[in-house]
């Protein structure tokens, strides 16, 4: 061991640590009070959802990526639905077009408040936390009005969406939106204006613009760091590119930064459902779908951490032969890598937190025996890539239809 | 000895929660109880950092192979008696999840549960209720 390396010790985060909700391990590699390098071990989290969808109908399919993530519960279902609806080839009514914009705009309020609820617990400052979830509830309370269920909302299925929003419902809403509106420019205010919350948030945890791109973080994260993408601009779905709004984007790339453009995006996210409630159009809520081809289809969206991305591929049965799935808390997660490096073990627990990390979402792939690694990355690419090839030999007699499951 | 534990226990149940592979919604609404709305504070429960201060475990989420040992391990270091409160569909019976290669679960296959709270996720009104009622049978 040479000098260099030999004051160096290993600081571990959890797997199960009071400070975030999920399971995850950070080992962090410190020099005195500095961090230099940090490793990430992820997969205490995986559960296969890309094995059990093949096994599910195209309607069933909503249900089973919903619940991929608690707090992103509407954005994988709507990607999984475009994807599908991408494959049949059909479009969607305009009516259900905007009740999406409106369910997923009110998602990314939650989730945003949520993640700043969260960020105030992690600096120690307990108040933020228990202020930005109290006004959440008047969100969740919005959603159980108009599905019946506080998360997992189940509106999105291929074709259309599954509840209408009434037009007693719409009074109600303008109602939270304003309660939330109101009370959300008071916390930023009081986030944004406290002198110990700008020195403990503002320069920490900077991750450039060219390491934005380098590690292609997505959504807020990218955003608070110059990169200007965002998909619901960039590629319009639902009702986006029928109502004004704005790209929230800023340079600093700390976590400061990263905090005010999500809780900025919170008014953009209230402006975009109000312009969908003003203009919501009459008409069917859903399309029929009599068939879906042999294909392949592909559906994005920009959930409240970034673009989520599905790829289905259509045999012509009513199951999906493949279903990818590709969440934006993956590479998110892994620019933390160069984010707190440098940085003090007091700052690394909040850098960890700022990119939003949602394990949930991250965790497509892990193939365990005995508690150990089976396959390598490599190993893997060539099991994927042999399935792929076997599958399009294969692709019209899957032997999802010869019987293997019922 | 054990009567004044569990008199200890039943009076303010400080909780250590335990996500094995879940999808995060059980465990936000966990959060949810602590905050403002519904405030579970006010019966004594309070969220721990540690399992060896805690004298319940909400457990939630399905349990994978990677997460077992580390789920043994916690249920290890906390102190008896202790309950174990499953919350949510996947703690109960793996849910949507029973088919996967990877869900190894459900907790009732690998240490006592003492009350299941089915929901996907449980209304926070019905997770008081299960604690309560976990409680009420000591």
């Amino acid at each position: 061991m040479s000098d260099e390396t030999k004051s160096r010790r290993i600081v571990p985060i959890g797997p199960y640590h009071p400070l975030q909700e999920e399971p995850e391990f950070f080992k962090l590699i410190v020099e005195g009070e500095k961090v230099v390098d940090l490793e990430i071990h992820i997969g205490y989290n995986h559960r296969g959802h890309e094995f059990i969808s093949p096994e599910l109908t195209y309607d069933q399919v909503p249900f089973l990526v919903e619940r991929i993530c608690g707090i992103c519960s509407n954005s994988h279902p709507l990607a999984a639905v475009l994807a599908i609806e991408d494959c049949a080839g059909i479009k969607s009514p305009p009516r259900a077009n905007f009740i999406r914009s409106i369910i997923h705009e009110l998602e990314r309020i939650h989730s945003h408040l949520l993640w700043v609820g969260l960020a105030g617990h992690f600096i120690g400052y307990n108040t933020v936390w228990m202020w930005a979830w109290r006004y959440r509830e008047h969100i969740l309370e919005v959603f159980e009005m108009i599905t019946g269920n506080r998360n997992h909302y189940t509106v999105n299925k291929p074709g259309g969406v599954r509840w209408d929003i009434k037009p007693e419902y719409i009074p109600q809403i303008h109602a939270a939106l304003d309660l939330v509106e109101k009370k959300t420019m008071m916390l930023t205010k009081a986030v944004l204006d406290d002198p110990v919350i700008r020195a403990r948030l503002e320069g920490v945890g900077i991750l450039t613009r060219e390491q934005a791109i380098a590690w292609s973080v997505l959504g807020p994260t990218a955003r608070g760091s110059g990169v200007d993408i965002d998909v619901r601009r960039d590629d319009p779905h639902a009702a986006y590119d029928q109502v004004p709004w704005n790209v929230i984007v800023l340079p600093e790339g700390d976590v400061f930064a990263k905090a005010k453009v999500r809780l900025l995006e919170i008014f953009e996210s209230v402006r975009i459902i109000r312009g969908c409630l003003d203009n919501l159009p009459d008409g069917p809520i859903d399309v029929r779908i009599d068939e879906i081809p042999p294909g392949e289809g592909v559906g994005r969206t920009e959930a409240p951490r970034g673009e989520v991305f599905h790829y289905i591929r259509s045999d012509g049965s009513n199951r999906p032969i493949r279903h990818k799935i590709r969440a934006p808390s993956y590479m998110n997660i892994a620019s933390n890598v160069v984010a707190v490096r440098g940085g003090s073990i007091a700052d690394a627990a909040l850098t960890l937190a700022a990119v939003d990390p949602c394990y949930c979402c991250t965790e497509r792939m892990a193939a365990f025996e005995d508690g150990k690694m089976k396959y390598s990355g490599q190993e893997l690419l060539r099991l994927s890539w042999e399935k792929t090839e076997k599958l399009r030999e294969g692709l019209g007699k899957s032997h999802y239809q010869e019987g293997r499951l019922e | 000895m054990k009567d004044l534990r569990i008199w200890g226990l039943k009076k303010s149940p400080w909780v250590y929660h335990l996500a094995a592979a879940s999808c995060n919604n059980c465990d936000i609404e966990i959060l949810e109880l602590l905050t403002p709305r519904y405030d579970v504070e006010r019966f004594g429960a309070v969220l721990v950092g540690s399992p060896r201060h805690a004298d319940a475990l909400l457990v939630t989420g399905v349990i994978n192979r990677k997460s077992l040992p580390r789920v043994l391990e916690v249920y290890e270091q906390t102190p008896k008696p202790c309950l174990v409160i499953a919350i949510g569909t996947c703690a109960c019976n793996n849910h949507i999840f029973r088919n996967s290669y990877n869900a190894v679960g459900p907790y009732d296959k690998y240490i006592p549960v003492h009350a299941y709270i089915p929901g996907c996720p449980p209304k926070p009104e019905a997770m008081i209720l299960g604690i309560v009622k976990a409680l009420s049978k000591l």
